[in-house]
């Protein structure tokens, strides 16, 4: 098992570091196990101090359970925590420097708000709280509700409490699971700046865990993809988008059209595909797995990086670019642009989204089109997956 | 039809008088016959106003030593039946262990049985086992049913708790011993002033389970109005009544009070 280290957003390699840093936290060989069932395979992971680093993965992959176990409410199976220069492994939760928002609040319904986020303080023999409780009521613009009972604050206020009853004890590391997912869809957006502005202010270790792909590109420096108790691939957002080295990735993070094809030969740095009787080229280093000539291979594409363009007009497509003819089955407008689904003879179910510039009438269903897209946008994954893993949309 | 529109706007109002009515009617009674001088040895019928068992409460013969014997009891009885009955309900509610699907049915069975027959059995067993039968049997005897309620409504609040609300508290730095005092025990009280209230009520009054387990020199204030009642029932039993009715309904009325101003508090 090789280490993964997440690289801090902007900052040069080496500036520091991260493992020895105060907020840093190293998981080695980190695995639970209930009975037979392996939750979190054995990981190892570094989060570097001050970034917002996400945990992204679908129901049930093993999140939570890594999660807990950074805050010492699960027993690992095996493997250690550290957390800066601490090996926390053996530490019971309260003699942790990490507070956790969790994924219900889990509010105190008998104490106010104000005495809730006051509640860790206290806790530890500070002995005047008023004013580090009212200065935090305020980062999170709460301050006038100090007195009312968590059962009396609306989703979102009751979410903020959470972030600020943890945060007020200025911890190493934040922990978050899911703290949006009871939000609906417009107070989530704000909820995700918002926690990102204080990220940035306080400079904290953020570890927020979520099932939604966009909420975790919106908002972490580094993303860990998880699936089925084991990270898949870890790095940052565009990079994750980019480059996507799974099919789970590729299909989980954004949508992402995959063609089964062979390979034929390399020219220069590209390496040549054949795809029924098409042919397509892509980049050599853009190959997950290394290939030779006869093998097979996943081609992948973004559906916003192909045009498309009507079959009566295919001569204008430049040359050099990777073209597929096929027929439209659907298209449906949503505003900024139209997304198109075409079939052709050797992939089904291309899509395509087009930015809604200049709409070309003849694009219905059952048109003959031509797609076409650069070269240096496809990448290639190992034929040997699940081609549908990951996919949203079941 | 107006009228007929005005009754039926107002029906839950009429029911709740009724219902009312219905409850508060014997006490009331029990009041004004507290006032009463009876011509006989018997307080059934209104002879004239009197203020003489009101002046003098401990006046018949050992009323108020079994007045005072049933607080007595009914206050240990409570106790002991609060503190270990909370610890069943933890124990039940919280972990699983062998014999928990036999004790969480055990713990009905005061409740269930009648009471004749628990007393009797308890009677029986106490006489085997060569206990001498007074205070401390009819403690035991309280305090086995009482449990039953305090478990069943301290389990109920300790089911519905969140789990995730200690280990917060421990996430925010509270001990074991913090989280229990600060997080646990204040959201399950009122689980356990429910159950304590109950107890209390049901001990005080009990009289069947009572009259088996007593010695003769224990005598409960209920097994005194039964004795007195066989003879002649001085109109002291009336006042005592009266003044256990009020003590009952104060409570409840500041139960209510403190209650309503937490919320407005709130
Ligand atoms: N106490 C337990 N006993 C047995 N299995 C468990 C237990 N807790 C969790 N699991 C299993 O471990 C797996 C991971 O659970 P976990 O809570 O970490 O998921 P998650 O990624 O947080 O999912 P979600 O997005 O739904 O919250 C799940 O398959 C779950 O069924
Ligand atoms: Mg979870």
């Amino acid at each position: 098992m090789t280490q993964q280290t997440a690289p801090l957003a902007d900052e040069p390699a080496g500036a520091r570091n991260p493992a020895s840093a105060g907020g840093a936290v190293t998981l080695t060989g980190l695995g639970k196990e209930y009975g037979d069932f392996t939750a979190v395979h054995p990981l190892d992971l570094t989060i570097p101090e001050g970034s917002f680093f996400a945990l992204l993965g679908a129901s049930g992959c093993g999140k939570t359970t890594t999660l807990r176990m950074i805050a010492g409410l699960e027993d690992p199976s095996g493997g250690t925590v550290r957390i800066g220069d601490q090996d926390v492994t053996g530490l019971p939760p309260y003699k942790r420097p990490v507070n956790t928002v969790f994924q219900n609040y889990a509010l105190f319904p008998h104490l106010d708000i104000y005495e809730n986020v006051a509640f860790g303080l206290r806790r530890r023999g500070v002995k005047s709280v008023k004013g580090q409780v009212e200065e935090m009521l305020e980062l999170v613009e709460l301050g006038h509700l100090a007195r009312r009972k968590p059962h009396q604050l609306s989703g979102g206020q009751q979410q903020r409490v959470a972030v600020a009853r943890a945060l007020i004890n200025h911890p190493k590391v934040l922990l978050l699971d899911e703290p949006l997912g009871a939000l609906d869809l417009k107070l989530r957006r704000q909820m995700q700046l918002e926690l990102k502005r204080i990220q940035t202010e306080v400079g904290i270790t953020f570890v927020h865990v979520t099932h939604d792909q966009e909420e975790a590109m919106t908002m972490a420096d580094t993303i860990a993809v998880m699936n089925a108790g084991r990270i898949e691939q870890l790095g940052a957002p565009t990079d994750l988008y980019e480059n996507p080295r799974t099919t789970f990735v590729a299909n989980f993070l954004g949508q992402s059209n995959l063609i089964e094809a062979q390979v034929a030969g390399t020219s220069g740095d590209d390496l040549l595909l054949s795809v029924g009787d098409g042919r397509l080229a892509m980049p050599t280093a853009r190959c997950v797995p290394s290939v030779r000539a006869g093998d097979k291979l996943l081609a992948g594409v973004r559906p916003e990086k192909i045009s498309i363009v009507h079959a009566d007009d295919a001569a204008e497509v430049p040359e050099g670019r990777n073209k597929i003819t096929g027929r439209i089955v659907d298209a449906s407008f949503i505003g900024v642009s139209t997304q198109y689904v075409v079939n052709s003879p050797w992939c089904p179910e291309l899509a395509v989204f087009a930015q809604n510039v200049e709409r070309d009438g003849r694009l219905v269903p059952g048109a003959e089109v031509v797609l076409h897209w650069s070269p240096a946008h496809t990448f290639g994954l190992d034929a040997a997956q699940d081609i549908e893993a990951g996919e949203v949309n079941a | 039809m107006p009228v007929l529109n005005w009754v039926r706007r107002h029906l839950v109002v009429f029911a709740g008088v009724a219902a009312l009515a219905y409850m508060t009617i014997p006490n009331v009674i029990v009041l004004i016959f507290s006032f009463n001088q009876p011509k006989g040895r018997f307080n059934y019928s209104w002879n004239h106003f009197s203020l003489d068992a009101w002046k003098n409460p401990c006046g018949v013969g050992d009323m108020c030593d079994s007045v005072s014997l049933s607080l007595q009891i009914a206050v240990l009885a409570t106790l002991g039946a609060t503190v270990l009955g909370t610890m069943v309900a933890f124990a039940l509610g919280r972990y699983r262990f062998r014999g928990r699907g036999p004790v969480t049915g055990l713990i009905w069975l005061p409740m269930a049985m009648p009471e004749i027959v628990m007393g009797a059995s308890l009677g029986t067993l106490f006489l085997n086992m060569r206990i001498q039968f007074g205070f401390l049997t009819i403690l035991i005897a309280h305090i086995m049913f009482c449990l039953s309620f305090v478990v069943t409504a301290v389990k109920a609040r300790v089911m519905s708790m969140d789990p995730r609300l200690e280990q917060a508290a421990q996430d925010l730095y509270a001990t074991p011993w913090s989280t229990f005092w600060r997080i646990t025990f204040p959201i399950a009280a009122p689980g356990i002033a429910a159950g304590a209230l109950l107890s209390f009520a049901i001990s005080i009054d009990d009289f069947i389970i009572t009259q088996f387990n007593a010695g003769p020199a224990t005598v409960t204030f209920p097994m005194f109005v039964w004795g007195a009642a066989q003879k002649g029932l001085p109109v002291q039993v009336n006042v005592i009544g009266t003044l256990m009715f009020v003590a009952a309904v104060l409570c409840v009325v500041v139960g209510q009070l403190l209650s309503r101003r937490r919320k407005a508090h709130s």
